[in-house]
């Protein structure tokens, strides 16, 4: 049984996919917190979708992927930031339009090379068993940097969130609040593309800050715990990969949801479970403010 | 910057000749006012004469098409540290994970500095601002759990411990029963007494006569601003209300 466990630790290629994941996955559960609360999953697709030429070209030039997809990254940050400013109704599409481009260029771009299919596979699903330390390095110190940015401006990313309105007000740069918190979601998406890929990534932001919202109604330890899932799901899902045999972020990605599942069936407040016998009380955790509830109507002009 | 108009008073808010504009539409124009400290202000308009959006210009929430707005004689901007904002309902998101105490707190943010974390005394401030709210020991709860009219008394009280010089209330009285009304009179009047300027947006006109010194009638263009016993006639509102005037009691 043990061997189970510490088996793959005999290879330094394990040793280093396990520490890789762990960090990315503590990273991803942090910065994700914001992109769940903040309903921008839509947007961290389309990122993760948008630096994927950036990818590609470094690959074809043969330097580490992660320059090309920080530059792009970068670039698309500061693009969805102004995109959203204009606060246009059609940002949604523009953005849809701009990036499934921007990944239909990276394919073709690809496609161009001769062997292409390989590459592709592990481009778009990620080999984590093909990182080398100086990535895990490199992951380290961006996880540290974008962790310490998202922690030391907690409190002004968490008014911004709850109350743009008296952020404003108050004079917060809520501009350039937000297209920081998207340059973090950025770099987090580039350090993470090893692992899961550019297919997956979204799965590892979401699914555990989605999961641990489902646990807890308190934003510190929402970030805790999503953090802490998503280093169980990464290590987890690669132990599972090893002996199974499954592609690794693949199975790091359905072990995410298979916790998040299991999360939805009983999470104490917000969960499948209480929310039904809450209901057979008549009564329900969350008061929904409504304007027809006891407090009597609103009087409408 | 060398105001364009007398100088006034220490503290005074000035309006002059302000005008908002959503990109080419303008929303609000010709607002003339000048306010003393300590007053309090109803902004009255029928729904989309522009009351919501006048409160954010003044706040810096929307920029301004033309005009001023001053404090004490120096540009809004350079005060909005004291410019506290109780927006409406639909503006905050309401799932997010914060505690009342935890959204007390954001009205300290500024006052905390960037990079710093609320200390003791921050907290026992905001657990005072709840309990003379009326919400004592209940600043653990998530904010989903209260009433609207709590809701709103939480707002208040966020408002309360940032020590502002203005107060922008859009639409406070929304789904706000008689209980938390009593309330926030009160509140309204703990503010005016400390000198602080009182806005408020509402077209809930039986609030009006009880809760302000002064009104401004607003539809797209001011059409009166001056104290409520004077400006506040059958005949303003007339002009203000127009056709929507027999929806309301007639004062």
């Amino acid at each position: 049984m043990i061997d189970y466990v510490t088996d793959p630790l005999s290879y330094p290629f394990m040793q280093r996919a396990l520490i890789e994941v762990a960090i990315v996955g503590a990273l991803c559960g942090l910065v994700g917190c914001f992109v769940v609360l903040r309903g921008l999953a839509f947007i961290a697709d389309a990122l993760a979708h948008a630096v994927f030429p950036g990818v590609v070209l470094s690959y074809m030039a043969e330097r580490n992927i992660l320059i090309g997809a920080s530059v792009f990254g970068v670039l698309t940050a500061i693009g969805v930031g102004v995109l959203s400013r204009s606060r246009r109704v059609s940002e949604d599409s523009a953005i849809g339009v701009l990036f499934a481009a921007s990944f239909a260029f990276g394919v073709v771009l690809i496609s161009m090379q001769s062997g292409f299919r390989k590459d592709l596979g592990s481009l778009l699903f990620g080999n984590i068993l093909g990182v080398s330390q100086q990535d895990v390095v490199i992951t380290l110190v961006v996880g540290v940097v974008v962790a310490g940015v998202l922690l030391a401006l907690l409190k002004e990313f968490t008014l911004v969130a709850f109350d743009t309105t008296m952020a404003k007000a108050a004079g917060y740069p809520v501009f350039a609040l937000d297209v920081l918190l998207l340059l973090l979601v950025s770099a987090t998406i580039v350090v993470s593309l090893q692992t899961v890929g550019n297919i997956l990534i979204l799965a590892l932001i979401v699914t555990p800050p989605a999961t641990a919202r489902l646990l807890t109604d308190r934003l510190g330890r929402m970030m805790l715990l999503s953090a802490l899932l998503a280093v169980t799901s990464g290590v987890v899902g690669l132990y599972i990969s090893f002996h199974a045999s499954t592609a690794a972020g693949a199975t790091i990605v359905l072990t995410a949801t298979a916790i998040f599942l299991v999360a939805l069936v009983v999470a104490p407040n917000h969960g499948f479970i209480s929310g039904r016998v809450q209901r057979r009380r008549g009564q329900h955790h969350v008061h929904h403010y409504h304007p027809m509830s006891e407090e009597g109507p609103a009087s409408e002009g | 910057m060398t105001p364009r108009h007398p100088p006034h008073a220490v503290g005074d808010l000035a309006l002059h000749d302000v005008s908002v504009a959503y990109g080419s539409l303008v929303a609000v124009s010709a607002v003339e006012a000048v306010i003393e400290p300590g007053t309090v202000v109803g902004v009255i308009g029928p729904n989309g004469s522009g009351k919501s959006t006048l409160l954010k210009a003044i706040a810096g929430v929307l920029p301004l098409h033309g005009g001023e707005v001053t404090l004490g004689g120096e540009e809004i901007g350079r005060h909005a540290a004291e410019v506290a904002f109780v927006p409406q309902r639909e503006e905050v998101n309401w799932e997010f994970p914060v505690t009342a105490r935890d959204v007390v707190l954001m009205g300290r943010y500024r006052t905390i500095g960037w990079l710093r974390r609320p200390g003791d005394r921050d907290r026992e401030r905001a657990e005072q601002a709840l309990a003379r709210l009326g919400l004592a020991g209940m600043g653990y709860r998530h904010i989903s759990q209260f009433s609207g009219g709590q809701q709103q008394r939480i707002f208040l009280a966020r408002a309360m411990v940032q020590e502002p010089r203005i107060v922008l209330l859009d639409e406070p009285f929304t789904g706000v029963d008689v209980t938390n009304r009593a309330i926030f009179h009160e509140a309204i009047r703990e503010f005016a007494a400390k000198g602080v300027t009182v806005l408020l947006a509402t077209h809930d006109l039986e609030e009006v006569q009880s809760t302000t010194d002064a009104v401004l009638c607003l539809n797209r263009d001011m059409v009166a601003f001056g104290p409520t016993a004077t400006t506040y006639t059958a005949e303003t509102l007339r002009a203000t209300f127009g056709g929507q005037l027999a929806v309301f009691a007639a004062p």
